[in-house]
Formats: structure tokens, C-alpha cells, sequence
């Protein structure tokens, strides 16, 4: 199928069917500590793919190696039909890596730091120069091309890190963490440039400990903890099978949560009694809360919502995403 | 009509696009750089070529055959490429590692670990070769050039800050903070300035630390800088000279590879 011939932000997306990124049994040990244990997944051209966790869970060990930074301890793994440890300078040279902590040079200008990332590319200055505007425009950071790096905002510092990421049109664009530290707007600004990118064919792989932030970008995730995939779906899917419809979540003054719970015990087919709250998961909340009413409790606070990837990581771990 | 056909380039190598980093970064930071470069070379020959070197011409009429100042410059040439090259292999190495993270930005990239440290080197060799070129001009402004093989001190005082900078960015990759650099100042480069045959021959030593002095790099430096430039030259002590140099470039450049490495591949 011809693609559109309009000047694009993203790599070609001519393929052949074969899977970008292939890893079977990948393991990576620091020592004796083991923070990736033996994981197995496949990521397609064009999706978007991620790892839902904790913070320790092994992401960032997994995007290191799937970006040639870290090397294998144990196990298989493919980037773009190459092997990383014979051929991981070809395959940078295919992808894009969007750090978790930044790495810019704040003592430059925003161009600078496009300009200087492009040339290890060891692309023509024309052409990077040309790559920039479009790129500064998509990232809302063309008026700021001529200023130093230091003072810009963190919002703003994460889209330049993305947009010098795709300077030199990457085929697989690697995003670690991309939100975090970040104010609500900078992140609806920055899914909502990744969700055009996504538009655009790019395959993106990301990780995350925001359960929205998977939900909303990711077209599958595995979730992740100590290591190991407890997972992997899209995110409806992982709902539909891990948790029910909705939840409803109820808070008692401190200290009167685990007898509530007793006396609701039965209720609903799946309880969890958290520190500061109760979660009932049932298929019709407000049903459910009528029925907490009549057996004579009344909450503090009380709210119906639907299930998010948060309760499938309860369910999968009995742990919240965030501690 | 012809359809051009565009030339095939050949790909720029890894090493050379790192390096591409420092001298496009070099426009922050050139002002500081003057003072080492430029000033203290001036300051240092007159104050003490001219303004002690008469005290001590007057005294003692000859150091080692020649006045004081044509003593004097040529180990200057060779202790400032020291400085230059110690000061780069610091700092610099140590916030591309902890601060700006420059070397993780590169390695994002298809440059590798070995990439990233020899362009990081060879801008200190360009860096050494432009401070070495202006310091020789000076010499030159100061009259204390007495032979057209003073022209190959420039590589030679390249040659004497390689010999620092290569190991001393091998230890800087090893460093969480720049307690391990003040100790490196304090105990090596400051005595080794002092006491190298810079100011004064090592024969004025006594002899355990003649000794000592003659294993340090900036004595041969020093030797071989102002062999060159009073045309004093033997062909076996100062090939041997600028091989022990050369061989400790050699050395810190295996040990830097295996430091960095460590440091930035985990």
C-alpha cells in the first residue's frame, strides 16, 4: 500500500510482517540482583506497546537492553532483525531512545541540542536543519528554537528530548517514563503529541507506573513486577479478565475499615482493603452501594468508578502501582 | 538533461562525530579557556623569565648553557600542555558522565563507548595543539627561539598533555565526586609542575629525587620541549623521550577503555 507522500515525522513503515522487537527468556542480573527474570514478548510494526509497573519492576533494565545501552545477561533478543550485542551501533542508528532522566546539553540553545544529535547521525546540516522546524513545530517549541535549554520548563524539556529522538527518523521510538515528574498539562500536551505519532505509523514502546498513561497510549501492555510479566493484553482485554466493570471505593475513619469489611465480607465476589480505603469490585456500582447502605454502613466517602489497569495490578500482585 | 546523481558519501566515523560535539560546544566555553591559554604563559614568562630571570642571569650567567628565559620558556611550554591536558581530562570528562550526561546521550546514539573516548581525546589533542601553537608564538615574541626545530615542540607539548590527559580521564571515569581530582592536583600535578625541571635542571635535586623525577611524564616533557627549541637535540634520549610519552598515551587510552566501560555500559 503506497504511503502518503506528505512530509512525515516518522520512519517508513514499508514492511515486511516481521516483528520489530523479539525477546524470549530475557534476562538481566546486576550481580546477584536479578531485575529482568526471564520475560518473553514480541512487539509489530506500527503498534504501541508497553510496561505497566512499579518503580523496581524491571522497565527501565528492559528498555536498555531493547536500546542496545545494557547489555544481555541471559536469554534472546532481536531489535529490527539485528542482534544488539553484534550490531547494536547499527541498530541505534534505527531507533530513537527518549531517556527517563534528560540528557541535554542546557548550556545550548534548543536548536543546538537538535543540531548536535542530528550530526551523530552524521546527517547533512540542511537536512537536519529542515527536520528541526518540522520538528520544533510538532513539539510547540518553535518559538523557543534560539533560546538556552536551562530555563525552559520540564513539559517543555521532555518534548525537546522526543522531538531530538526523532531527528533521525527512527524506525522504533523508546519512551522511558515519559511523564513522570511532570504537571497534568504537560502530559495531556505530551500523550496528545505521542498519539499523533502513533497516527503516524511510528511503533512506539513505552513504560510507565500511570495506569492512564497506559491506558490511553498503549495498544497492548504487559504488566510488570520483580521482573517478571504478570500479563499481557490490550488494556480492555486485561480489565475484562482481571477485574470486573466498576468499582466502588468507600473510606472509613481510621481504624474502622477492617470492620467494615468483615461485615461486608460476602457481598461482592472480590474485596481489597487498602490502608486508606475499601475497594468493593462488583458489575453495577451503584447497585452495590445501595447495598452497603442498607446493611447499616454509611462511609466517610464513597465513589463509583470504572476499573482501571491499577485494579488489574492489584488483582495480578496485590500491590498498588504507586507505594 | 542530465539527472544528477547524487555523490555517495562516506559515512563520518563514530569517533569523529563525538568530537564534532566538543568543538561545536566550545563556543560556551572558549573565554574561560584564554586565561590558561594565553594569559598565564605571558604573565608566567615575564614575570619570571624576564623579571627573575635577570636576578638570576645576573647570578649565575648560565642555566645549563643558556639564559634564564630560553630555560625557562620551553618548560613552561611543557607544563602548561600538563595543565591543559590534566584540567580537560577532568572536569569535563566527569560532567559528561554525572551532570550533563553528555557521553549517555552519545551512546543513545550509534556512537559506542571507545567512540565516545576518542573523540573526547582528540579534542584534547586539538585543544593542545592550538594552546601549544600560541604558546610557541609567544616564545617567538619573547626571542626565546633559537632553532626551526623549536616548530615540532608544538606536537611534543601535545605529545606531554596527551601523556596526562589520557590516563587522567581513565581515573576520572572511576570518580563518583572530585575529591579523587583536588588529591590528583594536590599531590601530582602541582609537585610535578614545581619540581620537573620547569624552573630549575633536576640536577639541582637531590639525587633519590632526581630519580623520582626523571620517571615522571612532565620531565620528559620538558626535556624533549627544550631540546627542541634551543637545538639540542640527541637523537636516542629524545626519541626516547617521546616514546615514553606516546607510551603513556598508549596505556591511558587501554585503561580508559576498560574505566569507561564500566562506567557507562552496565
Amino acid at each position: 500500500m503506497p504511503r502518503v507522500t506528505s512530509p512525515s515525522l516518522a520512519g517508513t513503515t514499508a514492511g515486511d510482517g516481521q516483528p520489530l522487537v523479539v525477546a524470549h527468556d530475557l534476562v538481566k542480573r546486576f550481580g546477584d540482583f536479578v531485575a529482568v527474570d526471564s520475560i518473553d514478548f514480541e512487539i509489530a510494526r506500527g503498534e504501541s506497546y508497553g510496561l505497566l509497573g512499579p518503580n523496581g519492576a524491571g522497565k527501565t533494565s528492559t528498555m536498555r537492553m531493547i536500546s542496545c545501552m545494557s547489555p544481555v545477561t541471559a536469554g534472546s533478543l532481536r531489535v529490527l532483525g539485528l542482534d544488539p550485542a553484534t550490531d547494536g551501533s547499527r541498530i541505534r542508528g534505527r531507533i530513537g531512545l527518549v531517556p527517563q532522566e534528560d540528557t541535554l546539553d542546557l548550556e545550548l540553545t534548543v536548536l543546538d541540542n537538535l543540531m548536535i544529535y542530528g550530526r551523530y547521525f552524521d546527517l547533512p546540516k540542511k537536512e537536519i536543519r529542515a527536520r528541526a522546524e518540522s520538528l520544533l513545530e510538532f513539539s510547540q517549541l518553535s518559538d523557543r528554537a534560539h533560546d538556552k535549554v536551562e530555563p525552559l520548563s520540564g513539559g517543555m524539556k521532555r518534548r525537546l528530548t522526543i522531538a531530538r529522538a526523532l531527528v533521525s527518523n527512527p524506525e522504533l521510538l523508546i519512551l522511558d517514563e515519559p511523564t513522570t515528574g511532570l504537571d497534568p498539562q504537560a502530559r495531556h500536551l505530551l500523550w496528545d503529541r505521542l498519539y499523533r505519532l502513533k497516527l503516524e505509523g511510528v511503533t512506539l514502546v513505552i513504560t510507565t507506573h500511570y495506569m492512564d498513561e497506559a491506558e490511553q497510549l498503549c495498544d497492548r501492555l504487559a504488566v510488570m513486577d520483580r521482573g517478571r510479566f504478570a500479563a499481557e493484553d490490550t488494556p480492555a482485554a486485561l480489565i475484562a479478565r482481571y477485574s470486573t466493570r466498576e468499582v466502588v471505593e468507600l473510606r472509613f475513619p481510621v481504624g474502622a475499615g477492617d470492620d467494615a469489611a468483615q461485615s461486608l465480607d460476602g457481598l461482592v465476589e472480590r474485596l481489597e482493603v487498602l490502608p486508606d480505603r475499601l475497594l468493593l469490585y462488583s458489575d453495577d456500582g451503584d447497585a452495590t452501594l445501595e447495598e452497603v447502605h442498607g446493611k447499616g454502613l454509611h462511609p466517610e466517602a464513597s465513589l463509583v468508578r470504572r476499573s482501571t489497569l491499577e485494579d488489574v495490578f492489584l488483582r495480578l500482585t496485590g500491590r498498588t502501582l504507586v507505594e | 538533461m542530465t539527472l544528477a546523481v547524487p555523490r555517495p558519501r562516506l559515512a563520518a566515523p563514530l569517533w569523529l562525530r563525538a568530537l564534532r560535539y566538543w568543538m561545536y560546544q566550545y563556543k560556551r566555553t572558549w573565554r574561560g579557556s584564554i586565561t590558561t591559554s594565553f594569559l598565564y604563559p605571558v604573565l608566567y614568562l615575564s614575570a619570571m623569565g624576564v623579571g627573575l630571570g635577570s636576578l638570576v642571569n645576573h647570578h649565575s650567567h648560565h642555566i645549563d648553557g643558556v639564559s634564564y628565559i630560553d630555560f625557562l620558556a620551553p618548560g613552561l611550554l611543557a607544563a602548561t600542555a600538563m595543565q591543559v591536558g590534566g584540567n580537560e581530562a577532568m572536569y569535563p570528562v566527569m560532567g559528561a558522565i554525572k551532570w550533563i550526561r553528555t557521553y549517555f546521550a552519545m551512546l543513545a546514539t550509534p556512537l559506542g563507548v571507545t567512540d565516545v573516548l576518542l573523540g573526547h581525546l582528540a579534542w584534547i589533542a586539538l585543544r593542545l595543539t592550538a594552546v601549544t601553537t600560541i604558546y610557541l608564538a609567544i616564545m617567538a615574541a619573547f626571542g626565546t627561539i633559537h632553532s626551526p626545530f623549536a616548530i615540532l615542540g608544538a606536537p611534543a607539548g601535545v605529545a606531554c598533555g596527551m601523556a596526562f590527559a589520557a590516563p587522567i580521564c581513565a581515573f576520572a571515569a572511576t570518580q563518583q565526586n572530585d575529591a579523587g581530582f583536588s588529591a590528583l592536583y594536590r599531590f601530582g600535578l602541582i609537585p610535578l609542575f614545581l619540581f620537573s625541571g620547569t624552573f630549575f635542571p633536576v640536577t639541582q635535586l637531590p639525587g633519590w629525587l632526581q630519580a623520582v623525577a626523571r620517571v615522571t611524564p612532565l620531565y620528559h616533557g620538558v626535556a624533549l620541549c627544550r631540546d627542541l627549541t634551543l637545538g639540542r637535540l640527541s637523537l636516542g634520549p629524545d626519541l626516547a623521550h617521546g616514546a615514553y610519552l606516546v607510551a603513556l598515551v598508549a596505556v591511558g587510552i587501554f585503561v580508559a577503555r576498560r574505566t569507561f566501560a564500566a562506567r557507562l555500559v552496565t
